[in-house]
């Protein structure tokens, strides 16, 4: 496609937003209630235990008030949204079983056969509930275990079991109780110990009904001295009704082993986007969030390490892009809480257009975590006087031989800057795009290769059509 | 046949006049000189011909091919053909020179041919290992952030390698000499003179003689208080130096800086 047809595409319109004609076999009723939950666990054929899970989450989440930090929820009406829907009777294993209209979604959105060279397998989520999923050969040799959460509780009851939800309680927060009463869909990851798995694992998931609730629930278990990358990245298309996406991950990070999350999220700018991620890291273990918010109306959401072994290391790079409408209040929280333990975030914002990004992130270090390092550095970059940066920062240290820094700044695209792009040809817009593209460099490089060319391209595409 | 004429020139930043009439007129193929002291309207003059926003032409033209460019954005000025190596270049953090270059590259291509997909990036690292080689820079500076902890000498360079691969047809060289030590400046001027060709049109601006050793020019115009107040061929500005902008003040009956 010419860059023009591109430039024309995606100003004022939301370039994704495209629907299949619904193919539904069954869908709840609008809204939440016993009833409801009670539907869904059927339709899973879950155990007991699960079942009762869910509804002492509801319970909670109907006792909890609305938060009234971050941002502002007052859109959202969970009278209206459709909490499970269901497109097709049974997983399949097989590309070529998979009904027509989702292969259509896949293909637009550029996914092709997913058995290829970068990937080792692909979870999809298509309304809430995994519709193909297939894992490569050498994966499966090796132990490595990706499937839908569902099939994760089914197959692999005791280690599902040992820990559901050890990561994230119930209690936790408001939606991390609902998607505990209504999760559906989502990944079961675990590594054996010693496996490396070189290719990035991922999963692609999107909402094509409107006011469709998404909770996906995520449970990933990386064994002692294992080493992994997962990769999830997302679209939905756009309505005039409020949808929600309020997902839950959780990550065991064992002794010496090393993991990554990366999540390209570029929800449609109706969605709440409400998510709750958090891993626990062993002794010498080292987990990292990548996490980039490009999209959405509301975004909260703080990927978290719990550092309870020596050593062990956690690292949170976070982008927030932020357009009109848009709030981005993302960052990070890490808890240190052995010894020798280290951490850094690094949280590039950008803002244009009355846009809002706000850096919210928590570093704790308990009593005794003797010798603790971190780092917080959150930049950021304002594109109009219109645009609004915030940056809450909480530092709580009950220890004192420790060593924290935090560094934040506010830049604006300098006007030399401008001026020295343009005299090489380039048009405003374009060297903003480069100035832009500069500031974000230090996340796009950690993507893999085909990532980092897509998020090049959205923030470019997010700069054409914004001058003037 | 490639010229750029000045006619009249008048430029004032925040209501300020700085440049109170400058005639000038640079040929293809030719090296001129533009002297003089400190705060005199040199930079100003390379400024608002690159058209910077903040310089207001109060009076006058400035014709590229008989176009006049006044009104003209600077990217539209550099596609043009117009190339300005800054005295204090700005650095870009995260973008490496390579990336840098082949966005520049890919802005003329795109806006001469609406459908173009840009150069092909082997081509594109030919191009570049090309005129790195022609200016003898190490191929792994093109990895690096643009002017980012580049020192004084590498800076220069820099802006001598876009010039290389941008291929203007009017260069304006800023004060390329400022802050350099003797052998920087011999491999800055290298790299000029490595470019000069009868396509080219130079017009080098410097405080000291010092340059002129290196970068021969055929004109040198010597600038006070915001006009090009005398006009001759490389012995003026020996003769400068011997004599120091003094005795053309008093020659013009400007004040003292």
């Amino acid at each position: 496609m010419s860059s023009d047809a591109r430039i024309l595409e995606g100003i004022g319109e939301y370039k994704y937003g495209f629907q299949d004609p619904s193919e539904y076999v069954f869908k709840t009723r609008k809204g939440l209630d016993r009833e409801i939950v009670e539907q869904i666990s059927a339709m899973k054929g879950e155990p007991e235990w699960m079942l009762e899970f869910r509804l002492r989450a509801l319970s909670h989440f109907n006792q909890r008030p609305m938060p009234i930090w971050g941002g502002d929820l007052s859109g959202l009406d969970m009278d209206e949204i459709f909490f499970y829907t269901k497109p097709m009777d049974k997983e399949e294993k097989s590309w070529d079983d998979v009904p027509d209209t989702i292969k259509n979604t896949f293909e637009k959105l550029g996914i092709p056969e997913a058995e290829q060279k970068f990937l080792a397998g692909v979870g999809a989520q298509y309304e809430s509930e995994m519709v193909y999923h297939s894992i490569q050969e050498h994966l499966e040799e090796k132990g490595v275990i990706f499937k839908s959460i569902e099939n994760g509780l089914r197959d692999h009851p005791d280690l599902f079991r040992e820990f559901f939800s050890k990561v994230i309680p119930i209690e936790d927060n408001k939606f991390a109780a609902l998607n505990s009463a209504v999760w559906s869909g989502g990944s079961f990851v675990y590594i054996p110990p010693g496996v490396k798995v070189d290719l990035p694992m991922q999963a692609y998931f999107r909402m094509n009904e409107a006011d469709a609730g998404q909770f996906e629930r995520t449970l990933i278990i990386a064994d002692e001295g294992s080493q992994a990358h997962y990769v999830e990245g997302c679209t939905a298309p756009m309505y005039t009704t409020d949808s929600i996406h309020s997902g839950v991950i959780e990550i065991i990070v064992k002794k010496n082993a090393r993991f990554r999350y990366t999540t390209i999220q570029n929800w449609s700018t109706n969605m709440y986007n409400l998510v709750t991620q958090r891993s626990i890291v062993h002794e010498g273990a080292t987990m990292e969030w990548v996490d980039a918010n490009l999209g959405s109306k509301l975004t909260m959401k703080y990927p978290s390490c719990y550092l309870v072994g020596e050593n062990a290391h956690g690292e949170i790079l976070s982008l927030a892009f932020a357009a009109e409408g848009q709030h981005q209040d993302t960052g990070g929280k890490i808890f240190h809480v052995a010894p020798n333990t280290t951490s850094k975030i690094t949280s590039k914002s950008i803002s244009k257009d009355s846009g809002r990004a706000s850096y919210r992130g928590l570093l704790k270090v308990h009593k005794n975590a003797i010798n603790s390092k971190s780092n917080v550095v959150c930049d950021a970059l304002l594109l109009d006087p219109k645009s609004r940066s915030d940056t809450y920062p909480y530092i709580e240290i009950d220890e004192e031989d420790v060593t924290i820094g935090h560094e934040a700044s506010v830049s604006k695209v300098g006007e030399e800057q401008l001026f020295y792009l343009m005299s090489r040809g380039l048009s405003e817009e374009q060297a903003t795009g480069m100035v832009v593209s500069g500031f974000i460099e230090p996340l796009v490089r950690e993507l893999p290769m085909e990532y980092a060319i897509e998020m090049n391209r959205l923030i470019q595409l997010q700069m054409e059509g914004s001058i003037g | 046949m490639t010229n750029l004429v000045i006619e009249n020139l008048h430029v004032s930043i925040n209501k300020q006049e700085i440049l109170k009439g400058v005639n000038l007129v640079v040929e293809q193929g030719e090296v001129h000189a533009l002297m003089g002291p400190n705060g005199t309207g040199k930079s100003t003059l390379a400024y608002a011909l690159m058209g910077h926003p903040s310089y207001d032409v109060t009076e006058g033209k400035v014709l590229f091919n008989g176009k006049n460019i006044i009104d003209l954005e600077p990217d539209e000025r550099s596609r043009l053909g117009i190339f300005l190596a800054f005295q204090y270049p700005v650095a870009i953090p995260g973008v490496s020179v390579a990336n840098f270059l082949r966005t520049a590259i890919n802005a003329r291509r795109k806006a001469d041919n609406n459908e173009e997909k840009g150069i092909p990036i082997p081509q594109f690292r030919r191009l570049l290992k090309e005129k790195m080689d022609l200016l003898q820079m190490d191929h792994a500076f093109a990895g690096r952030y643009l002017n980012e902890g580049f020192s004084g000498g590498e800076k220069k360079r820099a802006e001598i390698l876009q010039m290389a691969t941008l291929q203007p047809e009017i260069a304006i060289l800023d004060e390329t000499d400022s802050g350099l030590d003797i052998d920087a400046l011999r491999i800055v001027s290298d790299g000029v003179n490595v470019l000069r060709n009868e396509n080219l049109g130079v017009l080098v601006i410097t405080h000291y003689q010092r340059i002129l050793n290196y970068i021969k020019p055929e004109f040198v115009h010597i600038m006070l208080d915001g006009r090009i107040v005398e006009s001759g061929g490389p012995e003026l500005a020996i003769h400068l130096e011997e004599h120091g902008y003094d005795y053309l003040r008093k020659k013009t009956g400007s004040a003292a800086a």
